[in-house]
């Protein structure tokens, strides 16, 4: 018996124990144990559950004359809702994919809901360098091309909100919206 | 480079790393190889056990303190924002309460630990002192953080144990003033507790830095109460006490778990439930319940100068403890006089505690000075002459020699030869 318990503390070099068993499992343990306690941790500074509640907000669209437009504000951004005329959406059709200088999602079908030709709804920010394009008020310029127009760097949109003149690269971005009614969108 | 410390790590990064800083020399050293004594009982893991709450405690705050707001008008809300909204918020609330909780059980044990082993004796006497210095940092920061959620008893205690201060003559009154930053508890006072119950936990760490540097200088206590005569009366630290601490911990997290997943307000007081209300004030204020014996106390005179005096008074008689007890006895096991009288004054405690939680009339008087009295003769007059009077019993020679028997016990006789291992039938 006394020479049992000296023997085992040096097993032959390569041999597994039964003891680096028992490491690998405490340490297992502690490696599960420290991301139990950290996963809620972390995930405490993800949206909170109002936050999330105020990720979508609904617009009624009676209001909205045609060639009129409003401001809604989204998750913090704001959302340019335009009430087409027939001739801004001519106008945005008839424009060809290689006349623009952000094709990829420059067809104008792709840019409003089918059926609902004359809403526009796009994310207000220029995609420049941030600022909020003009162009709802009446009072406000559009541009050469009919929809908005930057004051910070002159860059101009069109009627389907694509970018027709720089420094902007890319188009006035899409949000995620459905029709809940002809008169009800939800955006998010 | 004649000053670089030589590592002896085989690993490059970590050699490298330990040459210029050396932080994996000294964990070694202090964790790994550090002698300990081997006849250690479950009471000396409190103090690990006290460190890992600490840590808990900040790491919890700190995701509590991204979503809370130190405003009269929005604390209270902001609470319960966190408990309904934020994700895990309940689970993270609920760990900081009933951590507090559990950090006072186990630091009561770990003291209770020293009492009855006098760690606290000599040449331990910086160690204990720096262990009361935690204890009362630990009283500021629990105190401070119970007035953040602006409830009820959040507000009221607060007012109540600030307007302590006014007992004292002359500056009284200026010193609550200051405290408060105005006239009543108000948000000025709420958001200097924020940032200094921020604040606490880490000054906390660094007095608990030096309580182990301290513990490390005299090495640590055990509970024969007798010098390490001997290599042979000790472990390694590491594996032996890590692995014993880690089976505490997980003891630890299951007691923890209950109260946080089944009885997480057990421990709390119901009025905290109502936002505070300055014009109304609770029909019993009682603060946590690991302020009620210091409570009792306060209250168990008539005269309010003297009961705070005699709250803090209590804490401070701890400082001088190691001076008060003449015994040169250190563990309890070997005093048959003061084994019983320590847990006379547990008893005395305990009951302290519950007087705290009732009104102060009728019996609870009567109890709570009794109690009272016997806390501060147990050491002002009990230990320094049961010292004195008290027969101890023979101590043994050493940590080994009662396990392992004459021959091979180590000690004070020269050329003791070395230990073998036990010889089972």
């Amino acid at each position: 018996m006394a020479d049992s318990s000296a023997a085992a503390h040096h097993p032959a070099s390569g041999d597994v124990t039964k003891r680096d068993l028992l490491q690998l499992i405490a340490l297992s343990g502690a490696a599960i144990a420290a991301g139990a306690i950290a996963w809620p941790l972390i995930d405490s500074m993800n949206p909170s559950k109002d936050v999330l509640a105020l990720s979508s907000v609904e617009v009624d669209l009676t209001p909205i004359a045609e060639g009129q437009g409003i401001v809604v504000s989204w998750q913090g951004k704001p959302i340019f809702v335009r009430h087409r005329t027939a001739a801004e959406i001519k106008e945005a059709q008839d424009v060809k994919l290689s006349d623009l200088l952000d094709p990829h999602d420059g067809a104008d079908k792709e840019r409003v809901k089918a059926g609902h030709d004359q809403w526009l709804v796009v994310v207000g920010i220029c995609t420049h360098l941030g600022c909020i394009p003009l162009g709802n008020k009446p009072s406000d310029p559009r541009g050469e091309y009919g929809g908005w127009f930057c004051p910070c760097h002159g860059s101009q949109y069109d009627t389907s909100g694509r970018v027709r003149h720089g420094p902007a690269p890319l188009n006035l971005a899409l949000p995620p919206y459905a029709f809940e009614s002809d008169t009800k969108i939800k955006v998010g | 480079m004649a000053g670089l410390h030589k590592s002896e790590f085989a690993n490059p990064v970590i050699n490298w790393i330990d040459t210029r800083l050396p932080i994996f020399t000294m964990m070694q050293k202090e964790y790994g190889v550090f002698p300990t004594p081997k006849n250690f009982n479950y009471l000396w893991n409190f103090g690990a056990l006290a460190l890992v709450i600490l840590m808990i405690m900040i790491a919890t705050g700190i995701f509590l303190a991204m979503n809370y707001q130190p405003n009269t008008d929005l604390a209270f809300n902001s609470v319960q924002h966190i408990m309904r909204d934020v994700n895990f918020g309940w689970l993270i609330r609920y760990a900081h309460q009933n951590g507090a909780s559990m950090f006072f059980i186990v630091t009561y044990v770990h003291i209770f630990r020293g009492l009855y082993y006098g760690s606290y004796k000599t040449p331990r006497e910086l160690l204990w002192m720096l262990g009361v210095v935690i204890l009362i940092l630990m009283m500021a920061t629990a105190f401070m953080g119970y007035v953040l959620p602006w409830g009820q008893m959040s507000y009221w205690g607060a007012t109540v144990i600030t307007n302590l201060f006014s007992a004292f003559p002359v500056v009284g009154p200026k010193i609550v003033t200051l405290l408060w930053g105005g006239f009543s508890v108000d948000q000025p006072t709420l958001n200097r507790f924020f940032a200094l119950h921020y604040l606490l936990p880490f000054v906390l760490v660094g007095v608990i830095f030096l309580h182990v540097a301290a513990l490390h200088i005299t090495g640590s206590n055990n509970p024969l109460g007798i010098d390490v005569k001997s290599p042979q009366d000790t472990l390694p630290f590491h594996p032996y006490y890590t692995v014993k601490d880690s089976v505490g911990v997980c003891a630890f997290m299951a007691f923890f778990a209950c109260f946080i997943f089944f009885f997480p307000n057990l421990l709390g007081d119901p009025n905290n439930f109502i936002p505070a209300n300055p014009l109304s004030t609770p029909a019993d204020i009682v603060p946590e319940w690991y302020f009620l014996p210091y409570y009792a106390i306060l209250r168990s005179v008539p005269n309010k100068l003297l009961g705070v005096c005699m709250m803090f008074g209590s804490l401070i008689v701890l400082f001088v403890l190691p001076w008060l007890d003449t015994s040169r006895v250190r563990s309890a096991r070997f005093r048959p006089v003061y084994k019983w009288l320590i847990w006379v004054w547990v008893a005395a405690f305990v009951v302290l505690g519950i007087c705290g939680a009732h009104k102060p009339e009728g019996i609870w008087v009567i109890l709570s000075r009794i109690a009272t009295l016997y806390y501060f003769a147990h050491f002002l007059v009990v230990l320094p002459i049961l010292g004195k009077l008290e027969r101890p019993l023979p101590l043994p020679e050493s940590i080994s020699q009662p396990v392992l028997g004459r021959r091979s016990g180590g000690g004070p006789l020269p050329g003791a030869a070395p230990a073998k291992p036990m010889e089972k039938a």
